[in-house]
């Protein structure tokens, strides 16, 4: 088995210095990329904000993901269920009267959160398989639960009007980018956390022989549902922000391919084992793929995506971390 | 209440037609899966491959589609063997099938289905033959030809499978790689030769179910989607690797999905497979016909 390889944690001397200063560094990029969003506003085109929202829209997704993905091993194909989860629960709190945008983030948070619990409680105890079957399938259900419930705007879609906004922030599109900033930097903080602790050594005995795991006690159940939960809950939040982002709500985009795909291709192509490897490869795909949408059309860019996940499952399994390391190694 | 038995007995029939077709998108699922170990969701990509080339054959080339299964099965079949040796030598053979196994299928699984709207576009695509567009009616029921074909055709390949299996020396080398991989060497059979020409025939009756697709229905590129749950609550269902299970799952299914369009509307039919595919996971995971 390879799965040693993958499972190499970050070896130092000084793991505990090392730990406050990861920790230190992504809450400083969060505040330093919040600054800079306040400073940009009204000096450059909306779009950029727009395609930054994006990109980190993907970093959580990604990191969400890989939770349960990369450390556990326990392929979720149901990324755009979850994320609709999220968006219309928003919707639906939206039309049941004005909401404050916490209000909706919570609960979508919470309503994804249970729903992978429920969908981990059913399926987790079975092999890993039938749970990655059960999600694939998941998200098609909701999407016709989702066709079929007029008061959310059915197969049409909704609408979605963004309140206005006061006080330090002069747009909305700033406000909801600083949302996701502060969003993207919990992410990682907890996915760091989860990676280090008990938790994600756990996930990584799991991962690398079940059975030997649960020999050695090791609660397999109870961490694949905590991790389930979690990657949920992260998945709802960031759709729960998708209706102010969008303002115009369908399933044929909340259940979209590219979020599933997307998500699923960036942990991959990253690297798995480690928090950062989805980071770098939400930021390399996703930022191609937003220079790619402005010269070619999104059909032909997901199917690069596609290729690039293909070929990087064939050619270099470990993704660009994996790469990182080994070229490293070879130095040595 | 009054209830309309017309209407029931037509869905029951319809039900179990449709089922009949399913089995051909399913029993591939069952031989990669069930017998293989090979969790191959790409699957239903191969199905809209099949679809796709019976569209064309007809429209460059006038091939009828019911003939043009006898030129697309053996090419699927090839392609399979050829796709199985790369999952193996880049998947199987690391040990690496668990994780980047699966995540390759579902890789290719929507590469093809991008490749075909980059190909082909969104629009649905359609075959149209005269005989096929009658109905065999008997009394009130009545069934077109466009399912009642794909029904028959689908029970043939299942028959035919099934004696392979059973009859044939690889057949039953296929059978005991399903229960023991390292056994089958023993009686003088190559395993990794019985699990590609599996998935060859696997990948073939992919290619079968996806040309009856296209005389039953319209078909477009994200359609593949709709039968992963289909396929695998089947597969499932009938207890992951016997075929008289699939068959039986199949009819289970396609009356279930029949009866919820009869009597709630089409739109509530995708999520009948899931709903199934639930159940019998949190009741009964071996299947119905498990061991």
């Amino acid at each position: 088995m390879t799965t040693n390889t993958l499972a190499e944690p970050e070896r130092s001397p000084s793991t505990g210095l090392l730990a406050i200063r990861a920790d230190v560094l992504i809450l400083i990029s969060g505040v330093g990329l919040v600054i800079l969003t306040m400073l940009l506003s009204g000096r450059i085109s909306e779009y950029y904000f727009l395609a930054a929202y994006t990109i980190l829209q993907f970093v959580v997704l990604g990191t969400a993901w890989n939770i349960l993905g990369g450390y556990g091993g326990y392929i979720n194909f149901g990324t755009a269920g979850f994320f609709a989860i999220g968006c219309y629960t928003t919707v639906v709190l939206i039309k049941l009267g004005p909401m404050p945008l916490a209000v909706s983030m919570a609960a979508a948070a919470i309503v994804a959160a249970l729903v992978g619990l429920g969908t981990g409680y059913l399926t987790l105890r079975l092999r890993g398989v039938y749970f990655s079957i059960a999600t694939l399938a998941l998200a098609i259900v909701l999407q016709t639960l989702v066709i079929n419930w007029t008061f959310v705007g059915g197969a049409r879609g909704i609408y979605v009007i963004r309140p206005a906004v006061s006080g330090i922030f002069s747009s909305y599109v700033q406000l909801i980018l600083v949302m996701m900033i502060g969003l993207t930097t919990v992410s990682l903080i907890i996915a760091r956390a989860v990676e280090r602790s008990w938790i994600g050594i756990g996930l990584a005995a799991i991962r690398d022989d079940e059975g030997a795991a649960e020999t050695c006690g090791v609660p397999s159940l109870r961490l694949k549902l905590i991790a389930t939960t979690l990657s949920g809950a992260l998945m709802g939040l960031a759709g729960s922000l998708f209706p102010y982002f969008v303002t115009y709500v369908d399933p044929a985009t909340a259940f979209g391919l590219p979020i599933a795909v997307n998500s699923i291709a960036m942990p991959l192509i990253g690297g798995t084992a480690t928090w950062w490897g989805p980071v770098v490869g939400a930021l390399l795909l996703g930022s191609t793929q937003q220079i790619l949408t402005v010269t070619i059309s999104s059909a032909a860019n997901l199917f690069i995506v596609g290729l690039l996940l293909v070929a990087f499952l064939i050619v270099a399994p470990r993704g660009v971390v994996g790469l990182v390391r080994d070229w490293q190694a070879r130095r040595e | 209440m009054d209830v309309n038995w017309d209407l029931i007995v037509n869905a029951i029939v319809t039900g179990i037609v449709l089922g009949g077709f399913y089995a051909s998108v399913a029993i591939g699922v069952t031989i990669a899966f069930g017998m293989l170990d090979i969790v191959n969701i790409a699957h239903p990509a191969f199905i809209i491959v099949g679809g796709y080339l019976a569209f064309y054959g007809r429209d460059r080339f006038a091939l009828d589609p019911l003939v043009s299964i006898l030129v697309f099965a053996p090419l699927g079949y090839l392609i399979g063997r050829i796709f199985y040796r790369g999952y193996h030598r880049f998947f199987e053979s690391r040990g690496d099938e668990s994780l980047q196994g699966l995540a390759f299928f579902f890789g290719v699984l929507f590469v093809v289905e991008i490749g075909i709207v980059l190909v082909s576009g969104v629009d649905y695509r359609s075959v149209e033959t005269a005989y096929l567009d009658s109905s065999l009616s008997a009394g009130f029921v009545s069934v077109p030809w466009r399912m009642l074909a794909p029904f028959v055709i689908a029970l043939g390949m299942l028959g035919g499978i099934q004696l392979f299996l059973l009859k044939t020396f690889t057949g039953r080398a296929i059978l005991a790689v399903a229960q023991d991989f390292e056994a089958v060497r023993l009686i003088g059979a190559d395993p990794i030769r019985a699990k590609e020409i599996a998935f060859g025939i696997a990948v073939g009756t992919a290619i079968v179910a996806g040309v009856l697709l296209i005389i039953i229905q319209p078909i477009e590129p994200s359609i593949a989607r709709e039968y992963i749950g289909r396929a695998f609550a089947i597969c499932v269902l009938g207890g992951i690797a016997s075929i008289p299970g699939t068959l039986v799952a199949s009819l289970v299914l396609g009356v279930a999905e029949s009866m919820t369009t009869t009597f709630f509307g089409p739109s509530w039919a995708p999520a009948v497979a899931f709903g199934l595919l639930l159940l019998t996971l949190t009741f009964k995971p071996s299947g119905i016909f498990g061991r």
